[in-house]
């Protein structure tokens, strides 16, 4: 577990500096409408890194923080996800009518409904999950994910049934002028609680709550000895996790207006524990990184390949066979070294491997897609980055081999520059 | 009354006994390696596909014997290069590290056969009945999977009380240090228990495969249901696999055939509810693929270690 974690450096006094990436996010947030405006796919490809991004934070609170491995983590995301839209089709009515509590309640704040449901579901079932971490904690929580996705589809009043339930993100009072029937106005929704959700969850890990978290994480004898009970604690960032799990749930149920017993399954389950780990799990912006990369690839790559899921399974794989630190611990040493001076020493040895890596990856995606061509061959030739690739012919082989082997080459010549600095 | 009886403990005992086929390898490679390996029920899937593509060329007995051993050989491979350089980080990396596999292989799949399931039968002969009870057939086949099954049980009990290797392997699951201090090759021992584990894996793909369906989300389908029969069985305990196996294989064979809903129950102890109500209008038959699931979580609540564990997980 050491490998996968790090732990960060303590800060107390207040500094401008530790204030820098809030604010240079915030700016980001307030940029790309600009950027990108009447660009309808860019609005819904943020929108969705947006909830992936709190969604994977959350996780992360688990895993990363807690060292709680869960394979059942969209059941909060769902169960938020449900409870927002009940919340919203109650809106719904009671502003038809005009009185009532909900009639009051604007759309906007339906994250929050989804965070109530998240952290009470949590609240409930959580504590005989909690006894154990590690393989009990990962059977149990896929057990939890099976059987509440299985229930899914056995509550239609509830559930919806296969249909799912689907509600109005327009009705209901507007706050702050905000509105949601535009693009732009469901972006700055989706910047405004994202932007909320990093900075409570990063302010959690700071709490002493958060460091006990990762003290469970990394010795819970230790933990036990001095007289706090493990089982308590992980209960506690279990139902802290589940309540910002679902409050990504009441993002995407505000985002798409429409909810479906497949969001609790296992299939975002492992989504997420994707992005988080393709992110890194020792980085507090490392989930942050994975969702992004993850979104966009599971979204646009289909564009151009067949096999897009297959590349996301690799590169999974690949990092956690080869940097279990991910990207963002990537990210990190790169930061940790231009700090401390020593980049220039290190870069050719990175940069070396980067160009390996790039080898082997082009030489595998040639076969993979190479492969996939001979064995479906709609058509005789495979379009690479411009260049056009014949299956049958030896020659395309030949260069996904050179490729490749280029790659491993690099990567032996190199291995002394790195190792020397590491 | 009866013939739904005895089918269904039939049916049942035939599903518990492929579950079981399973969960043994898991388990094994369980104990062994602390490893629960996630990509288990994948293998499974491969075991059928492999049968599927070689029955066609050389017929269903030597694909019976082949594809087992390919399974076998392709996991011995993924420990020797993947789980091995995983190891050392830790519990939960090589758990990540087998759920990304299983998310390789069952894309895999899906690129090479197809996403729609493949016409992998049993062979034509196979499909007479062996005998016939209230007019209801049992086929050949049927027959076939019980004793394939009972004779690998056999093998496996052989295999691991009366051979060498056998008494290697049971000393590695509790010494395993002393066993390499001993001059025993101990990672070679792990490569091939996890071979082993793979090749029944992929043996009960080749039974399993005609008698449920060889679709890319047979894997998907079991898997998780291994896991709960080696949790409730208890970790790393094969007799107590075997009991959870057939407990859950029978559970939920009686569950799809009792045509009654909760309210019926209720209703035969005399408390009057509706029997058309939201929850007391569900059919034991649509709660059957929950049983499993149910069971585990009472187990983890009630019993932590499972049924014939000695240790808690």
């Amino acid at each position: 577990m050491n490998d996968l974690t790090a732990v960060a450096p303590r800060q107390n006094r207040f500094s401008w500096r530790a204030l820098s990436p809030w604010v240079i996010s915030a700016a980001v947030l307030l940029l790309l409408p600009v950027v990108f405006a009447d660009n309808g796919t860019a609005f819904t490809l943020m929108n969705l890194i947006a909830i992936n991004i709190v969604f994977a934070l959350s996780y992360n609170m688990l895993l990363g923080q807690g060292g709680m491995l869960s394979f059942g983590h969209a059941v909060f995301y769902g169960l938020g996800s449900y409870g927002a839209m009940h919340a919203m089709n109650a809106i719904d009515e009671a502003s038809y009518v005009g009185e009532g509590f909900w009639s009051h309640v604007p759309v906007v704040s339906m994250p929050l409904v989804g965070m109530i449901v998240g952290g009470l579901v949590a609240l409930v079932i959580g504590w005989p999950f909690c006894r154990r971490a590690g393989t009990a904690f990962a059977m149990i929580t896929l057990g939890l994910g099976e059987m509440v996705a299985a229930a899914g589809q056995m509550f239609p009043s509830i559930f919806g049934g296969e249909a799912g339930i689907y509600g109005n993100r327009t009705v209901g009072p507007q706050w702050f002028g905000l509105d949601m029937a535009h693009a732009t106005g469901v972006y700055w929704f989706m910047a405004f609680w994202t932007f909320l959700a990093v900075l409570a969850i990063w302010a959690f890990t700071r709490t002493p709550l958060g460091r006990m978290s990762n003290a469970v994480r990394d010795n819970p004898d230790r933990l036990q000895f001095i007289g706090y009970p493990p089982r308590n604690i992980r209960f506690m960032v279990f139902i802290a996790s589940g309540a910002f799990g679902g409050l990504a749930g009441g993002m995407a149920a505000v985002n798409y207006e429409i909810i479906t017993p497949e969001a609790l399954g296992l299939i975002p389950s492992g989504t997420v524990l994707l992005m988080t780990a393709v992110g890194g799990l020792g980085v507090f912006y490392g989930p942050i990184v994975g969702a992004v990369v993850v979104s966009l690839m599971n979204s646009m790559l289909s564009d151009y390949t067949d096999a897009s899921i297959l590349y996301v399974g690799l590169i999974f794989l690949a990092i956690v066979m080869f940097a279990p630190r991910g990207l963002g611990g990537g990210l990190e040493q790169v930061r940790v070294a231009a700090k401390d001076g020593s980049l220039v020493n290190r870069l050719p040895g990175w940069l070396s491997g980067a160009l390996a890596v790039i080898l082997i990856s082009l030489g595998l995606i040639l076969i993979i897609e190479l492969l996939f061509q001979l064995l479906h061959g709609d058509d005789a030739t495979t379009q690479f980055f411009g260049l056009e690739f014949k299956a049958v012919s030896i020659i395309s082989w030949i260069w996904s081999l050179i490729l490749f082997g280029a790659g491993v080459a690099v990567m032996r010549v190199t291995r002394k520059l790195r190792e020397d600095n590491a | 009354m009866l013939e739904i009886v005895i089918f269904s403990t039939l049916n049942g005992i035939l599903y518990g006994l492929l579950l079981f086929m399973l969960s043994s390898g898991l388990t094994l490679i369980f104990s062994m390696m602390g490893v629960l390996n996630f990509a288990h029920a994948s293998f499974y899937m491969l075991g059928a596909y492999f049968a599927y593509t070689m029955g066609m060329e050389i017929g269903f007995w030597p694909a019976l014997l082949l594809a087992p051993i390919l399974v076998g050989g392709l996991g011995a491979l993924v420990e020797k290069f993947g789980l091995r350089r995983v190891h050392e980080n830790g519990h939960v990396a090589e758990l990540l590290f087998t759920f990304g596999l299983a998310y390789v292989i069952d894309e895999l799949v899906q690129l090479i056969w197809g996403t729609v399931a493949v016409a992998y039968r049993e062979p034509d002969y196979m499909r007479e009945p062996l005998f016939t009870l209230f007019g209801t057939d049992y086929s050949i086949f049927r027959g076939v999977v019980i004793l394939i099954a009972v004779l690998m049980f056999i093998a496996l009990w052989f295999l691991l009380k009366k051979t060498r290797v056998g008494m290697m392997i049971r000393a590695a699951l509790t010494h395993g240090n002393m066993v390499g201090h001993l001059g025993h090759n101990v990672p070679r021992l792990f490569m091939g228990v996890f071979g082993f584990g793979c090749a029944l894996a992929g043996l009960a793909g080749v039974i399993g495969g005609p008698l449920l369906a060889t679709e890319p989300g047979m894997a998907v389908t079991l898997g998780p249901i291994v896991f709960v029969v080696v949790v409730v069985g208890g970790m790393g305990s094969l007799i107590g696999a075997f009991y959870a196996s057939l407990l859950i294989g029978l559970l939920q064979t009686f569950f799809v055939a009792i045509d009654a809903s909760i309210a019926d129950i209720l209703n035969a102890f005399g408390m009057n509810v509706d029997p058309y109500g939201e929850v007391t209008g569900i059919t034991l038959a649509s709660l059957a693929p929950m049983t499993p699931f149910i069971l585990l979580v009472l187990i983890l609540i009630f019993r932590p270690r499972g049924l014939m564990g000695e240790l808690e997980p």
